[in-house]
């Protein structure tokens, strides 16, 4: 396949709120599916806000193409509010899981070293399998992922999506929220009004 | 208590509908029982295919400005109305779609005529649901319709399942018209609406783009008031045209690939560029990378994602433009642009000597696609509702058509469906029934929906068309003539005898080959009473000039000189 010049493209965050309704995914996804842009990671789940769900995506694009898609997103009628950040906006997180040989896992000798130097942590221990859980960022589980492949070998491996929390003060979704609640309450004068 | 099916219909009087273009089917049974007695208060129209359904909607809503209704059932109905429902997404036609559905315990087994409406359809629609439950249908029916008409419209599909049309429910209407994550009309931002104003006020050469959303936003006179104060010329899109009459004096013709040569021409010298509800089509535009670059771009639409999609934006005004518009006017200098203006001129001299003299009065050889256009345009006063089919026919019927009032074009422009003419000429005729309804088409565009004639048997639906038959698919047999070397793949069409045709379904039809008797003939089909078919035989290999081969830049235009 053709070498995606990742020159102009960056890692983009897309963080979505939406009604919780059916069919949502479906909707944002082939938005992205229509210009070729790969989803990287997915997350979704409720939001803070009761009825909210949030959806976290990453990819790589250009700025100009993500602009777009968000756009075409928040298009949707049951989104609430999409916008797009780079990873210098951000607080994010992935978290991993390795399953590994019991027997190999206490056979290496340096399980304590490797475990404080990722600040990794054990979730489950028997006798056959040992599942160590870590968190951060996608160079940092991977690093683990390596050294453990290099060594005693990973029976099984699974990252999350990306979780993230924007840093500015500006909160996007409760402003939106804000306006609409501030609108509805000036159009209120006698029309009934359900959604 | 009522049943669903009772309630949809009830749903639908209370958002004041009175029309439906339908299809009965298994599931959708129970809805066609309830209908049996609405009859005095829901008129049904059975069309002949549902394709014919969804075109008939769309061309009621672009000429009478309300939602229309299509009512088909599961499975083929469904996906025969696919075509419909993305040519009304790409055109930003109101419509809804109610199609039938299994019951929903059989969802997702396979079951008989189970398709999945919504998976399918979200691509196409504004809002595409599936109502499972009676208590829904209040809720969904008017929620459907607020989505569909506000904002920029758009089509919306309402899956049905057979067991919430059965149910019973204690209806009662609830207007939707507010939806917390839904702002169909954003908020205006103030310093855009100064920073266009200076903008105009400053420029020696600005150049207007009117487009559809000028129609779709009721601004046409907002739009003239805009124009006139600051004499600013203009440019309308295929689907903008009737938003300003054809003699309008700032009105300069028509945007666009087969466009006038001044409107395509001036966009690369004007320097304030302002779009009006307009979305910078490539059809519009031709190579963006040499477009309109000398000029500073001022966007109005109201659809946040249509700014700066195409072609980058200098000021965003964001909001409807029946509200920008007359903001933007009472800021505008009164100006007086006689030179520019002028500058119109030569390019529409040139244009007419090329191009349009030849195809409106030639007086030899076949007839003409033009002609016939100008001449039933004049004889319907040069104020009928226009339908066109895709491909030359529709060309030289937007370029030749005249027009007095708005809403007076039903075209497929975004889609470019053949076969969308003759059903949306029936759903024009519905929605517009004091209005003359002329529907040119091509031979090929009309077998694809040619079905329909039996509904305008049925329903004695006085629809004019003119078929300007030159035995091939013209439009893909001109592009092989202009750009591959004349080799007619798969472009020529043996032919019925379309007046036998005609006479089968009762409607009154004649052929003109020669030029005197043309006039007659056009003078036969205006007065006769009820629909007509007049089949000209043009010019088998006509063109459509002026062209701006697609991709190139819009100021390449081929005039068949060259
Ligand atoms: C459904 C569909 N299929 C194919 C095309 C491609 N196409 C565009 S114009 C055209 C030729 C139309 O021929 P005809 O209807 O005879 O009209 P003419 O161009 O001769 O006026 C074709 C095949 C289309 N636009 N729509």
């Amino acid at each position: 396949m053709e070498d995606r010049s990742m020159t102009t493209k960056k890692l983009y965050t897309v963080i979505i709120f939406s009604e919780n309704t059916v069919g949502l995914l479906n909707q944002i996804t082939i938005i992205f599916t229509r210009r070729q842009l790969n989803i990287e990671t997915l997350s979704v789940s409720p939001s803070a806000l009761p009825g909210i769900h949030k959806f976290t995506i990453t990819t790589f694009a250009d700025e100009d193409m993500i602009d777009k898609v968000v756009k075409q997103i928040d298009k949707r009628v049951d989104i609430l509010k999409a916008y797009y950040n780079t990873d210098e906006d951000l607080v994010f997180q992935e978290i991993a899981l390795y399953k590994l040989s019991t027997e190999l896992f206490i056979k290496m000798g340096t399980v304590e070293e490797l475990i404080r130097k990722y600040n990794a942590r054990i979730l489950e221990m028997n006798e056959t399998c040992v599942v160590l859980e870590k968190s951060g960022h996608y160079e940092e589980t991977q690093a683990l992922f390596r050294e453990l492949s290099e060594t005693i070998g990973v029976l099984q491996f699974i990252r999350s999506g990306r979780v993230a929390i924007t840093k500015s003060r500006v909160e996007r979704l409760s402003d939106m929220l804000a306006e609409m609640e501030r609108k509805l309450e000036r159009r209120r004068n006698g029309n009934p009004i359900n959604g | 208590m009522i049943t669903g099916s009772e309630a949809l219909l009830r749903a639908l009087i209370d958002e004041g509908v009175d029309t439906i273009f339908g299809y009965p089917g298994g599931q959708a049974i129970p809805i066609y029982d309830s209908l049996y007695d609405y009859r005095d208060k829901l008129r049904h129209i059975l069309v002949r295919h549902e394709q014919g359904a969804t075109h008939a909607a769309q061309g009621y809503a672009r000429v009478s400005g309300k939602v229309g209704v299509t009512l088909v059932t599961s499975g083929p109905g469904a996906t025969n109305t696919i075509t419909g429902i993305a040519d009304a997404m790409i055109d930003s036609t109101p419509i809804v779609v109610i199609a039938g559905q299994v019951p929903s315990p059989l969802l997702g087994t396979d079951a008989f005529q189970e398709i999945d409406v919504i998976g399918i359809t979200q691509p196409i629609t504004k809002w595409a649901y599936q109502i499972r439950k009676p208590e829904e249908i209040a809720w969904a029916v008017s929620r459907a319709f607020y989505i569909a008409s506000t904002g920029r419209p758009g089509p919306v599909v309402l899956d049905f399942a057979k067991d919430a049309q059965v149910g019973m429910v204690d209806y009662q209407y609830k207007k939707v018209d507010y939806i917390r994550s839904y702002q169909p009309e954003p908020d205006i931002k103030p310093e855009r609406i100064r920073d266009a104003a200076a903008l105009i006020n400053a420029a020696q050469k600005p150049f207007c783009l009117v487009g559809q959303g000028v129609i779709l936003g009721e601004a046409e006179e907002e739009m003239k008031a805009f124009l006139q104060k600051n004499d600013i010329p203009a440019g309308c899109t295929t689907l903008g045209l009737s938003a300003l009459p054809s003699d309008f004096p700032l009105n300069k013709g028509m945007l666009g690939m087969h466009g006038n040569v001044g409107p395509n021409r001036k966009t690369n010298e004007c320097d304030v560029l302002i779009a009006v509800g307009m979305r910078f089509d490539d059809r519009v535009t031709g190579d963006l990378a040499t477009y309109a670059k000398q000029a500073k771009i001022i966007h109005l639409d109201i659809d946040n994602s249509e700014i700066g999609k195409n072609v980058p934006v200098d000021v965003k005004v964001l909001g409807d433009a029946k509200q920008t518009l007359p903001m933007i006017t009472s800021l505008l200098e009164k100006r007086k642009r006689p030179e520019w203006n002028a500058e119109f001129d030569p390019d529409a001299a040139e244009e007419y000597t090329k191009v349009i003299e030849k195809e409106l009065y030639p007086t030899s050889g076949y007839l003409k696609m033009g002609e016939v256009i100008r001449q039933v345009s004049e004889a319907t006063d040069n104020d009928a509702v226009l339908v066109t089919d895709v491909g030359q026919n529709q060309m030289m019927a937007v370029r030749y058509f005249k027009h007095k009032q708005t809403r007076s074009v039903v075209t497929s422009g975004g889609l470019g469906t053949m076969g969308f003419g003759l059903p949306a000429a029936i759903g024009a005729k519905v929605g517009a029934p004091e209005r003359t309804v002329c529907f040119f088409t091509g031979d090929g565009g009309l077998q694809m929906t040619l079905q329909e004639l039996g509904t305008i048997m049925q329903e004695k639906l006085d629809v004019k068309i003119i078929l300007l038959n030159n035995n091939f698919l013209g439009m893909v047999r001109q592009w092989q003539e202009l750009f591959f070397h004349k080799r007619y793949s798969a472009t020529e069409m043996e032919n019925p005898d379309f007046v036998q045709i005609a006479k089968a379904y009762g409607i009154a039809s004649r052929e003109v080959q020669r030029r005197d008797e043309l006039a007659d003939a056009i003078r036969e089909m205006v007065s006769h009473k009820g629909p007509y078919l007049l089949v000209a035989d043009v010019e088998e290999e006509g063109t459509v000039y002026p062209m701006t081969p697609a991709g190139a830049t819009v100021t390449t235009i081929l005039m068949g000189d060259e």
